[in-house]
């Protein structure tokens, strides 16, 4: 490959991946990949969901073994599948996800698992001073006392990297590392990655957000199903170039044409419930709503307690103008709520279950059981019905829904809602994780959903899904509702301002 | 080397494993039987006459494994519904004392309606005796492996009062035994002259049933579901808390059932040692069984051959009884493992 050749006239790389392939079963997630990274770079992975960007850095980092290709950091080549080399090689990893203990103090978390083994003490005054230090250079600003339990989003992600520094890491890489932040606080993370270059560290970027990647990378590697597509340095290529090699020239769903409000279908006053705090929200007929905003700020609250899975414990709600005495998920299914979970595999399905007791999991008592005793039969028909109907791709109703793809997985549970017509429809996060052909189907779904007249709650991350596909915008911050905004109304940096908790009336 | 999950099993991955275990048991009980100084294919074949070998012999084995498949049933249901019953003995227990107290002449009734009668008080006595500690779980979240546990004793400790005191038997020459069951409280023998009694087809009867309520009722459904994924259960609208209050009722239930058939069957009245841990090897029974309640009555009966077998065996030559443990042992560990194999495959890197 070319593009491993221009990398190779470069002396030494400080990281090298040569020819590397995973499979999983019958699924290929990385086919013959090949790129290095040199000192001082910053090489950004971008592809979709599903491209592969997060299984080719897991190799990278030993978790797992490639079954074919090379690692090599510093010109000696990683033994497969033992993240402990690559750590000691000066690669470190920030995970999507963080790896900190919650009861331990930044320091303690910061010296987890690099002390001598029978030492007596963890010499905390040497790790804070140390901790201090790199905080300083970096731009890291952390308190070394406190409970990470305590600490923000950011502040962990700032811990997570610190650590990495602190076991000397000469290689950073970061899985999608703003996926849990504000704007702000992506610009201060992106302040500290320059100082690190500076510094002469070498970083990994994964992302799938283009602005992002052009702003922080020198050279882009994009994936796609798993394969190498494209490398560009960042000044011969823009935006839009990236965003096309990216999708592969598919065709993105289309706009959704604007459609006059309907009536409220479901009003929140004054709404508290868990986290949510003082919550007004009102759901039309024929529009989607859209709740943006930073994960883990009450998006789970606000979809479970429309949902029925939690009570309000002060304010109102009500259904279609009416207040109903008792809330709970069967009786929001009554009502004509039909909820897609964040978590598909957790709520949303049985795993060893198969697609027919998934498939009535919400209605086996209303509709597919008489006086106690299960008809299977019909419950059968009715899931071969939402096989044709939704697209889902599977050997048969027998299946255990396990051995489906997210996006098949998806769909079962967007036709076991659809296909009750419901009134109100609470979407969280419904295509997280899936590929971009799943994505499409799922959103022309919810916008043909929408022009038949239910009332959509959209809920997600990504804030271009929210401002393509819905008709007015929320923004949730610590529990807190923003008042709507039309489409349109708002640019991306007043939503983060929004995002970060500022232009909220404070609470006395 | 790493585990791979299997997709889509065959049915040769499926059976393989779970065959050898038993075998490898076998192979480890020989070995265990030479060093005790017996000849390994003498001992087998002791084992098996023992157990099968007469008429009388498998009838025996059937009277043993009556009890095993109540409370092997009881202890499927609930561990289908992750629901940790391991009171299966306090249960069993709790049958057997109702079955006293009804049928030792506080009621005189025919036969026809008391028999049904102390297997309804009976059922409902183990049913509440594990209502508590579901209730205690869904409540309070007390976990409910240590409460049902530790009941044991407290219930087997109430029992030996109750046999010291109110229940106790005073033609008994001051041993600590109930009075006798009345005629009428007596099952009879399914044929006569066969020592086999009711109880052995009642079993059979609530296996059945068990395992239709799995398959075709809304409730094993939701039992199933709450079992696998409460989380999902919860967000689909199944009453989680209500279910696992129903399947303790059923649990206790079937195991107490046990202790009605054991006392209205076999033994006539109630002692101490009515249960040689019935409850705890019904958790083997299930075990071995996948926790299908079919298979409840097969390794019910693999159960009760080894015991009654090694009883047998251990008459003829040298070889101690412990044999039949170590192999049940052996057997329910390979077992465990064998079912990894079933889903996974090792990979060498």
């Amino acid at each position: 490959m070319s593009a491993l050749e221009t990398g190779a006239e470069r002396a030494d790389p400080v990281l090298r991946m040569q020819g590397i392939t995973k499979r999983f079963g019958s699924v290929t997630a990385n086919e013959d990949i090949s790129f290095s990274l040199h000192k001082g770079e910053v090489i950004a992975l971008l592809g979709e969901n599903g491209a592969g960007k997060t299984t080719l850095m897991n190799i990278l980092f030993g978790q797992y073994s490639a079954d074919k290709g090379v690692v090599e950091a510093f010109g000696t080549p990683l033994p497969a599948g033992a993240p402990r080399a690559a750590l000691d090689a000066g690669v470190g990893m920030v995970h999507q996800h963080f790896t900190l203990a919650d009861n331990l103090t930044v320091w303690e978390n910061i010296a987890l698992g690099t002390q001598e083994l029978g030492a007596f003490s963890l010499r905390p005054a040497r790790v804070k001073a140390k901790t201090r230090d790199l905080s300083a250079r970096f731009h890291l600003t952390v308190d070394p006392d406190a409970r990470v339990g305590a600490l923000t989003v950011g502040e962990r992600q700032r811990v997570e990297i610190l650590k990495a520094l602190y076991r000397e890491a000469k290689v950073l890489i970061l899985d999608e590392p703003t996926a849990v932040l504000t704007p702000q606080e992506t610009d201060a993370l992106f302040a500290t990655l320059r100082e690190a270059i500076s510094m002469g560290l070498s970083i990994v970027f994964i992302s799938h957000k283009l602005h992002e990647v052009m702003a922080i990378a020198h050279r882009v590697l994009v994936l796609r199903h798993g394969r190498l597509v494209a490398e560009r340095e960042i000044g011969d290529t823009n935006a839009e170039e990236l965003a096309s090699i990216m999708v592969g020239g598919e065709v993105r769903a289309p706009e959704v044409p604007a459609l006059p409000a309907g009536p409220a279908l479901l009003t929140l006053t004054g709404a508290t419930a868990g986290v949510l705090q003082d919550v007004d929200l009102t759901l039309n007929a024929g529009q989607i709503t859209g709740i943006a905003g930073v994960s883990g700020n009450g998006q789970g609250a606000l979809s479970d307690l429309i949902s029925g899975v939690l009570t309000l414990q002060s304010g109102e709600m009500q259904i279609a103008g009416q207040t109903p005495t008792h809330w709970d998920a069967r009786t929001a299914i009554a009502h004509g709520v039909g909820r897609i979970p964040e978590d598909r595999h957790k709520a949303g399905t049985i795993a060893d279950f198969d697609l027919t007791e998934n498939a009535i999991l919400e209605t086996y008592q209303t509709d597919f059981s008489r006086a106690g005793w299960m008809d299977w039969t019909k419950a059968r028909r009715h899931t071969e019905h939402l096989i044709q109907t939704y697209d889902v791709r599977c050997p048969g109703p027998d299946t255990p829904i396990r051995l489906l793809s997210g996006g098949n997985m998806q769909k079962l549970i967007l036709g076991r809602v659809l296909e009750e017509n419901p009134q109100i429809i609470v979407a969280n996060q419904p295509v997280r994780g899936l590929d971009i052909g799943a994505v499409n189907y799922v959103h022309s779904r919810l916008a043909a959903a929408r022009e038949s007249g239910s009332a959509i709650l959209l809920i997600s991350e990504d804030l271009d899904e929210i401002m393509k596909l819905s008709d007015k915008i929320h923004v949730i911050s610590e529990g807190r509702l923003s008042p709507a905004f039309l489409r349109g109304a708002l640019s991306v940096a007043e939503i983060g301002k929004w995002m970060a908790g500022q232009g909220f009336a404070h609470a006395s | 080397m790493r585990l791979e999950p299997i997709s889509q099993p065959s049915l040769q991955r499926r059976l393989l494993p779970p065959t050898l275990a038993i075998l490898a048991s076998f192979a480890i009980a020989a070995l265990l039987a030479q060093i005790a100084g017996g000849n390994p294919f003498a001992v087998f074949d002791l084992i098996f006459k023992g157990a099968l070998g007469s008429k009388f012999a498998l009838l025996e084995t059937l009277n043993r494994a009556t009890p095993l498949i109540f409370t092997g049933l009881a202890v499927a249901v609930a561990f289908r519904a992750k629901l940790w019953n391991i009171g299966a003995e306090a249960q069993l227990y709790a049958g057997a004392v109702i079955t006293v107290v009804l049928g030792t002449g506080a009621l005189a009734w025919p036969a026809p309606v008391l028999l049904p009668t102390l297997a309804i008080g009976a059922a409902l006595a183990g049913a509440i005796v594990l209502l508590i500690p579901a209730m205690l779980k869904t409540r309070f979240g007390v976990d409910e492996v240590v409460t049902t546990l530790l009941f044991n004793f407290i219930f087997l400790l109430f029992v030996s009062y109750l046999l010291e005191g109110p229940l106790k038997d005073p033609m008994g020459m001051g041993w600590p035994k109930s009075a006798r069951l009345i005629p009428e409280a007596r099952l009879p023998r399914i044929v006569e002259g066969l020592r086999l009694h009711w109880g052995f087809a009642l079993a059979l009867i609530c296996a059945v049933v068990v395992w239709v309520i799995d398959r075709k009722t809304t409730l094993g459904f939701e039992m199933r579901a709450v079992g696998q994924n409460p989380e999902a259960a919860a967000f689909a609208g199944i009453p989680v808390a209500k279910v696992i209050l129903k399947t303790a009722l059923l649990s206790g239930g079937l195991a107490a059932m046990g202790g009605f058939s054991e006392v209205a069957g076999l033994k006539g009245s109630l002692t101490l040692d009515l249960s040689p841990g019935f409850g705890y090897t019904g958790i083997v029974v299930a075990m071995l069984a996948l926790l299908n309640p079919l298979g409840v009555v097969a390794a019910a009966l693999f159960v009760a051959i080894i015991f009654v077998g090694a009883d047998s065996m251990s008459r003829a030559i040298g070889v101690p009884t412990y044999l039949a443990d170590i192999m049940l042992a052996s057997a329910l560990l390979l077992m465990v493992l064998a079912i990894l194999f079933t889903k996974f495959r090792v990979r060498r890197d």
